[in-house]
């Protein structure tokens, strides 16, 4: 195993480990907003979709940028525009509790 | 590693960092807004560190940057117009086809990377060659599962469990076909069996899905969001990108943990809701439907008016004919109408009412009902036995107290005491079965009056008929 891939793995490893810690104690009400949040976040695969340009020089490579970074790009900025409106809603939320007291 | 490369590394790191930040404040209601802004920041830090590393590369070729950009644009606008135009009750489609596309893309990041290697001249390394197949199978199946649970969901697809003569054997079969040629492509790199492992993990990602039953999708949308952040992982490691293997592991760890949380909600075993089919035939149905149809008691919207406006305290059950019919802003006037009599007026939200976990919190947030007003189940269970009347709307299986008793489709699942009130109106557009394909015993009980309409106009009609009761 190279150096690079040992490394890779760690980072792989430790943050699934992150991942399970960070959303521990996440309350059942905030359980549709945080897979949307999560869902957006997947999104970071259109950093990868258009690294395929660096080296894409056919027209077999062209199409798989192109479909890549259409899918990718449509995941990561629908992702993050649902999650705000969702999110948008309880903040308006908090503010008829406060006006109710 | 140049410099130039570190320091892209290390702005990924810092990307990385605001992704975890962003996921731990969305454990409050309170800073959940912070933490998705601190991650569309970390996002768009990623986004300008990717841009400035193919600046850099200097070979991304013209034709290669329109295609990019172009590409990134028609993507972006579709993502932007669904996700500003999409009703809240079409929110977990939404999220499921954000699911296919977000693991097709890194399908295609991992086929993409393999043609390349495999036409270089030392060939395909093995270690990419065991990543980018664990990136196909994953991306290809989270790609076409998804579709099939959006249509599910929209109603595209039939939501009962669809399973005919033999399809197990064709799912095994292609199991078979695609851990073969995976198996195939360690030993000989094989650009034709990618395709082929392509396929039957397309049809695979169909036949696994088409056989669960509209209840469950929440889970599966989880599931499949979980097997996404792995793709993601996965096209990482394929081409080494640090941002990629950490927010992919995140999303994986964290909906994985997601899913099962769901899943322990409705007190169901991750495996069962796979192998599954919710309410196939096995379990005995507790009441035939000619039997039941006698015993119901239908309620016209005077007398339903009168039980309401007349209660001390009255607890609303939503379910997810409310969320279809949208009548959220409907049902929080009639509760404002209530309440302004002094009624004491709250809701019960069953962990998986409506087709995703929250879901009605969601809606009736949009709703402007107040915070407080909406009860988790546990605490509200024992208030039932003090409630003049428990109005169901639109809620069926999470209700019924068939779930206390063993041997029925749903036996186990935590449900709502609502047979516990003193009396009970369903609002409910037919007698018709809800996912467990189970009939309803809370519909027979003496106590309880059906009311048969949409809910929409179910709502607008109670409270027509309260106002003018109460003048």
């Amino acid at each position: 195993m190279s150096t690079a891939l040992v490394t890779d793995l760690t980072i792989f490893v430790l943050a699934l480990l992150v991942g399970i810690e960070v959303i521990g104690k996440v309350p059942a009400t905030l359980h549709t907003p945080l897979m949307s949040a999560t869902n957006s976040i997947h999104g970071i695969v259109l950093a990868g979709a258009l690294l395929i340009g660096v080296t894409a020089h056919s027209v077999a490579g062209y199409i798989l940028a192109f479909v890549a970074a259409v899918f990718a790009s449509a995941n990561v900025v629908g992702g993050y525009v649902v999650t705000g409106r969702m999110l948008k809603m309880f903040k308006r939320r908090a503010s008829v509790e406060k006006a109710s007291q | 590693m140049s410099k130039f490369d570190t320091s892209i590394q290390l702005i990924y790191v810092l990307a990385a960092a605001c992704f975890v930040i962003g996921l731990h404040l969305m454990n409050s209601p309170a800073t959940a807004r912070r933490g998705n802004q601190i991650s569309t920041i970390g996002m768009v830090i990623a986004g300008i560190a990717t841009l400035i590393l193919l600046i850099h590369s200097r070979t991304v070729t013209g034709v290669g940057w329109a295609v990019l950009l172009v590409g990134a644009a028609v993507g972006s606008a579709i993502g932007l117009y669904s996700a500003q135009t999409v009703q809240m009750t079409a929110m977990p489609q939404l999220v499921s086809m954000f699911n296919s596309v977000g693991g097709g893309a890194a399908a295609l990041i991992a086929i993409y990377e393999y043609m390349h290697d495999e036409s270089l001249a030392g060939g395909v390394l093995g270690t990419t060659t065991v990543t980018a197949v664990l990136d196909v199978i994953i991306g290809a199946v989270t790609f076409s599962g998804s579709i099939v649970a959006a249509g599910k969901l929209q109603g595209m697809i039939p939501g009962q469990p669809l399973i005919f003569k033999g399809s197990r054997l064709v799912n095994v079969a292609l199991a078979v076909v695609a851990i073969g040629t995976a198996a195939f492509l360690m030993t000989t790199p094989s650009l034709p069996a990618l395709f082929v492992m392509l396929l039957a993990a397309l049809a695979f990602g169909v036949m696994m899905v088409l056989p669960i039953g509209g209840a469950d999708m929440p889970v599966v949308i989880s599931l499949l969001n979980a097997c996404t952040g792995t793709a993601v992982a996965m096209a990482g490691f394929v081409i080494s990108n640090w941002a990629l293997i950490v927010a992919g592991a995140l999303v994986g760890a964290s909906g994985g943990i997601l899913t099962k949380l769901m899943a322990d909600a409705m007190n169901r075993s991750l495996a069962n809701i796979i192998v599954g089919g919710f309410g196939t035939g096995d379990s005995a149905v507790a009441i035939g439907p000619g039997d039941s149809q006698a015993q119901v008691r239908s309620i016209a919207a005077d007398d339903a008016a009168i039980q309401l406006a007349y209660a001390s305290k009255v607890i609303i059950v939503p379910g997810y004919g409310l969320a279809a019919a949208q009548a959220q802003h409907g049902v929080a006037e009639l509760a404002a109408l209530l309440e302004s009599r002094g009624i004491e007026v709250s809701y019960a939200i069953h962990p998986v009412a409506g087709r995703m976990p929250g879901h009605m919190n969601v809606l009736l947030a949009e709703a402007n009902v107040p915070y407080p007003q909406l009860v988790e189940m546990d605490e509200i269970n024992p208030e039932f036995a003090r409630t003049d009347v428990a109005l169901v709307i639109g809620a069926n299986d999470v209700t019924n107290p068939a779930a206390r008793r063993p041997g029925t489709a749903i036996s186990g699942m935590p449900i709502l005491d609502v047979d516990q009130a003193k009396s009970i109106i369903v609002v409910k557009r037919s007698m018709g079965h809800g996912y467990a394909g189970l009939d309803n015993e809370l519909y027979v009980n003496p106590k309880t009056s059906m009311y048969f309409a949409d809910a929409k106009r179910a709502m607008s009609e109670l409270t027509a008929a309260v106002k003018t009761l109460v003048g």
